[in-house]
């Protein structure tokens, strides 16, 4: 009896009772023993409907308007209701409160996976990774949405539908293009940035667009070097983020489209740890949820058939296909990410002789925790594949890294998971992470507002790979819309 | 403090605005849609909705982005059986579906259509947009069935105006008799009592026990009068109404057709759109629409709809005949006292010599008294259709109808010659209709 009295729930049911007594055992765990610093959470019960709803306003709970958001919910309406793919069990929001939508059709077993996945694991990353720290600001999110939401309301009902879906269109169409990935402008909280932004658009409409027109354009060829140097200088060039560059200096852009631009570049800008950090994210959820479900079976508190089902599930989103399987779909962030949190795990307690070489600070340290939450804190994909990918977690999901050269008749197999192969595999992993790398790097090199106003990009290319052609004449055309004077991409080698 | 919100009541359709402006960008594909559902299917079956196909690149959505077959690439794969660092692996010749499967499917060449189903409504907008009709008509054609409110017994809750005053007050009084509440002649009379003792100039004991136990009781009556209250919102009752579906009377449509060896496949087909534009029109209006279908030669008959629109026949042409035909039908089983009769005829204006007078005498006699409405199309040749451009000319049939059309304005016709024209004629000859209707 007493041990039946331990149990936080039974059967499939969930009832909000039921929730809020597994959330707080959830909490002892995670707070308690693994130590994770989380924002209060909020967790909202939504239908399916509504899950379908937030998918397509990429999981925000409130967006502007735009016809690609219906374009996205219809694909996934009908994929879902064709039984071709199933829906998300959660979606969590980097927000303060941290808000987790959870499926009403979830299981009881199933929403305290959800729960310690979301609202624990992501939480706690959301909270203390430092790229979410330095690049956004959780307390704003959701005013911010909500202010971006009203005033492209506004301006459709001023200018138009059509204006400002053609604006919103060029702008989604830049929007990869559209943050700062080196540089680091001061940050202030969203809130601030958007009444700064209304005191200068009022600025901006009293003085700056007719300037631009009265000027006196200089005829070309006058200009000497030093000069050009000089004003390239001020525009702080070459500039990687297009959408920053288009909206302070386009020649043509009325002040409500600046304002629509920075709108989409903060968006952008909010999203873009995100995906720096999916398989840290995914790997410290899992990880987390794991940990706490099986925690909590040992004290009795949830009975087999539900830890069960959730070893299931688990295992479902855990899996990771071989490259020759026809579910390949690629790597599986989850499988990466749990694997290589486990591996810490298991270097810090019980070290082989291997570990002992490759991490000679962590191996045996015992503390794995510690090591956990630090390696949660101070990392990105890219550099927490540099640092923590192991020998062992190559030899288990054997990882083989190939090379594939347009010209060659034939793909050459790099390195596997072998001695001599361990560096090169993770070295490409580790790149294939790095965002800066797999998207495309262009920058602003030069424009010349007193002359010709071209503007001239440059595409940085690596390892001889151009942009895709058809892509790159229908988004170049997107930039000349906004631009509004001719617009010249140079693919530099 | 954590929260626990249920979200699951907020209002649902949030991506409304964003699936519209959706269906706005892709509006010329859905017109196509909606049109060929129109010409496809059955007759009754026009108007599920339907499926809206829309080739990806109207609606794609820039990037810059790397090339795929270009420069190198570096992958890292799991799952190595025997490979070792140094092996090259043959690639598929070019075309032969790309490398890994996946990349095949996701080059941007073999990439399918966007489809996606269209709702009712949506099929219905998209269908009466150029019908210019009045939004009344527009109201009744989207509600499949109307409903009138009904009494139906009472109810504790309700809108103030419905409130029922005499229930109201009847269980008002009931409770107040129950609790026991004092009433105002009572009160009345123990305040005027608790007066007359005080106003005593010498009061002797008797007359203060009395003034001490009246005022103790006018205390408690006082008390028991605030403590129940006159109306209560317990005693509230209300009418309480129930929207019943309206009796929707029945209409029964008839279509004649002429199948002589004049009408061919084209025409038929032409007939065949035409008249399922006319169906889903009744459909709208009544419950049940029943459709006959008579074909005649030199004589008529009433068959099914497959016979109707493909079976062969041969002999004259006696428009006549259906006419009778169609009469006797109504006479056996649709008395036009219960059936709104609706008819529609097509025909290549081909007649018998002088029959064309019988069958105005047919229409203006009796048929047009009972039909709500008739319409004729005639279906022309195409390259007939070239020098024909006044209503005045034409065959025998069409200027003797023209009489028919001059006295009954429940009488249409219009001539067709292309699929195209039926859209346009099926908007006359509707609209206009419709909005005199509505309009009266």
């Amino acid at each position: 009896m007493a041990e039946r009295a331990r149990l936080l729930f039974e059967g499939p049911d969930w009832s909000f009772d039921k929730l809020r007594r597994t959330h707080d055992a959830l909490a002892e765990i995670a707070e308690g023993e693994l130590g994770l610093d989380i924002f209060t959470n909020q967790i909202e019960i939504i239908s399916a409907e509504q899950m379908l709803d937030a998918y397509a306003s990429v999981g925000m709970p409130l967006m502007y308007r735009h016809w690609s958001f219906g374009k996205h919910f219809i694909h996934h309406e009908r994929q879902y209701r064709k039984g071709a793919r199933g829906l998300a069990y959660e979606i969590v929001i980097n927000s303060n409160p941290c808000i987790s939508y959870c499926l009403e059709e979830n299981t009881m077993a199933l929403q305290a996976l959800v729960m310690a996945h979301a609202a624990f694991g992501h939480n706690h990353f959301f909270k203390t990774n430092h790229l979410f720290r330095q690049w956004t600001d959780p307390d704003g999110i959701l005013d911010y949405l909500e202010y971006a939401r009203d005033y492209i309301a506004a301006c459709e009902e001023r200018h138009g539908q059509r204006a400002v879906e053609t604006l919103l269109d060029s702008a989604h169409a830049l929007m990869p293009s559209g943050v700062f990935r080196h540089r680091r402008p001061p940050l202030p909280s969203l809130r601030e940035q958007t009444e700064r932004a209304r005191q200068r658009r009022v600025e901006a409409e009293r003085s700056a667009d007719y300037l631009f027109d009265t000027l006196l354009r200089r005829e070309s060829d006058d200009e000497t070097p030093d000069r050009a140097r000089e004003r390239r200088a001020t525009m702080r060039l070459p500039e990687e983020n297009l959408l920053y560059f288009v909206e302070t200096y386009s020649p043509t852009l009325e002040p409500w489209q600046r304002e629509l631009l920075q709108i989409t570049r903060n968006i952008a800008q909010y999203f873009y740890p995100q995906k720096q950090t999916q398989v840290m994210n995914e790997g410290c959820a899992c990880f987390v949820h794991f940990h706490c479900m099986h925690r909590l079976h040992e004290q009795g508190r949830i009975d087999d058939g539900a830890l069960l089902e959730i070893l299931h599930n688990h295992a479902n989103v855990l899996t990771q296909p071989g490259f020759d399987d026809p579910r390949y779909g690629g790597l599986n962030p989850y499988a990466l990410g749990f694997a290589m949190m486990r591996d810490i795990k298991r270097i810090c307690t019980e070290p082989s002789a291997e570990d002992r070489a490759w991490f000679p600070d962590l191996a045996g340290c015992g503390d794995w925790r510690a090591a956990l939450r630090q390696a949660w804190a101070s990392y990105r994909d890219e550099s927490f594949i540099q640092q923590y990918l192991s020998p062992r977690v190559m030899r288990e999901l054997r990882l083989f890294a190939c090379s594939d050269t347009a010209e060659d008749p034939h793909v050459t197999i790099t390195g596997i998971h072998d001695e001599a192969g361990y560096r090169e595999v993770r070295d490409t992993l580790a790149h294939s992470r790095d965002i800066s790398i797999s998207d495309p790097e262009i920058l602003v090199t030069d424009v010349d507002l007193l002359g010709d106003r071209v503007l001239h990009l440059q595409h940085v290319m690596r390892d001889g790979v151009p942009l895709d052609e058809k892509a790159r004449e229908a988004t170049m055309a997107h930039l000349r819309s906004l631009w509004g004077y001719p617009v010249v991409l140079q693919e530099a080698r | 403090m954590t929260n626990f919100v249920d979200r699951r009541l907020n209002p649902k359709d949030k991506n409304l605005g964003n699936r519209r402006r959706f269906l706005r960008r892709v509006r010329s594909h859905v017109k196509k849609a909606v049109d060929r559902s129109v010409r496809d299917s059955a007759i009754a079956d026009v108007e599920t909705g339907g499926e809206v196909s829309v080739p990806p690149d109207s609606i794609r959505e820039p990037t810059f982005h790397h090339a795929r077959n270009a420069g190198t690439q570096r992958h890292i794969l799991p799952g190595n059986r025997d490979y070792r660092a140094g092996d090259t692996i043959d690639k598929p010749p070019a075309g032969a579906g790309g490398g890994g499967g996946r990349e095949g499917a996701e080059d941007g060449e073999g990439e399918d259509d966007f489809v996606f189903a269209l709702s009712r409504d949506e099929f219905l907008d998209v269908f009466f947009e150029d019908l210019e009709l009045p939004d009344l008509v527009k109201r009744t054609l989207r509600n499949t069935e109307t409903t009138t409110p009904r009494r139906a017994g009472i109810s504790v809750i309700g809108s103030p105006g419905n409130m029922d005053l005499q229930r109201t007050m009847r269980n008002a009084l009931g409770r107040r008799v129950a609790m026991r509440r004092p009433s105002d002649e009572r009160l009345d009379a123990l305040r005027a009592r608790v007066f007359e003792l005080e106003a005593m100039h010498e009061p002797g004991a008797e007359a203060r026990a009395e003034l001490a136990r009246l005022q103790a009781e006018l205390d408690e009556a006082t008390r028991r009068r605030k403590a129940v209250p006159y109306l209560d919102p317990l005693d509230v009752r209300y009418k309480n109404f129930e929207q019943v579906p309206e009796p929707n009377t029945n209409a029964v449509m008839f279509c004649l057709m002429d199948v002589s060896a004049s009408m061919r496949q084209r025409e038929k087909d032409l007939a065949k759109r035409f008249f399922i534009l006319l169906h889903m029109f009744l459909q709208r209006q009544y419950d049940r629409v029943e459709i006959v279908f008579i074909r005649h030669t030199h004589r008529a008959s009433e068959v099914d709809e497959e016979t109707f629109f493909h079976a062969r026949e041969t002999g004259g042409t006696v428009v006549s005949t259906a006419l009778a035909e169609m009469r006797r039908v109504i006479t056996e089983r649709f008395p036009a006292s219960e059936w709104n009769i609706y008819a529609a005829q097509a025909s290549d204006g081909d007649n018998y010599s002088g029959d064309s007078r019988t069958c105005v005498a047919m229409l203006d006699g009796e048929l047009m008294a009972l039909c709500q409405y008739f319409a004729y199309v005639e279906i022309l040749a195409e390259e007939e259709a070239q020098f024909i451009n006044s209503d005045k000319s034409g065959t025998e049939l069409w200027r003797a109808y023209r009489s028919v059309a001059a006295e009954w304005p429940n009488f249409a016709m219009k001539r067709i010659a292309r699929p195209g024209d039926i859209y346009p004629v099926f908007r006359e000859l509707f609209a206009r209709g419709k909005a005199e209707r509505a309009d009266g």
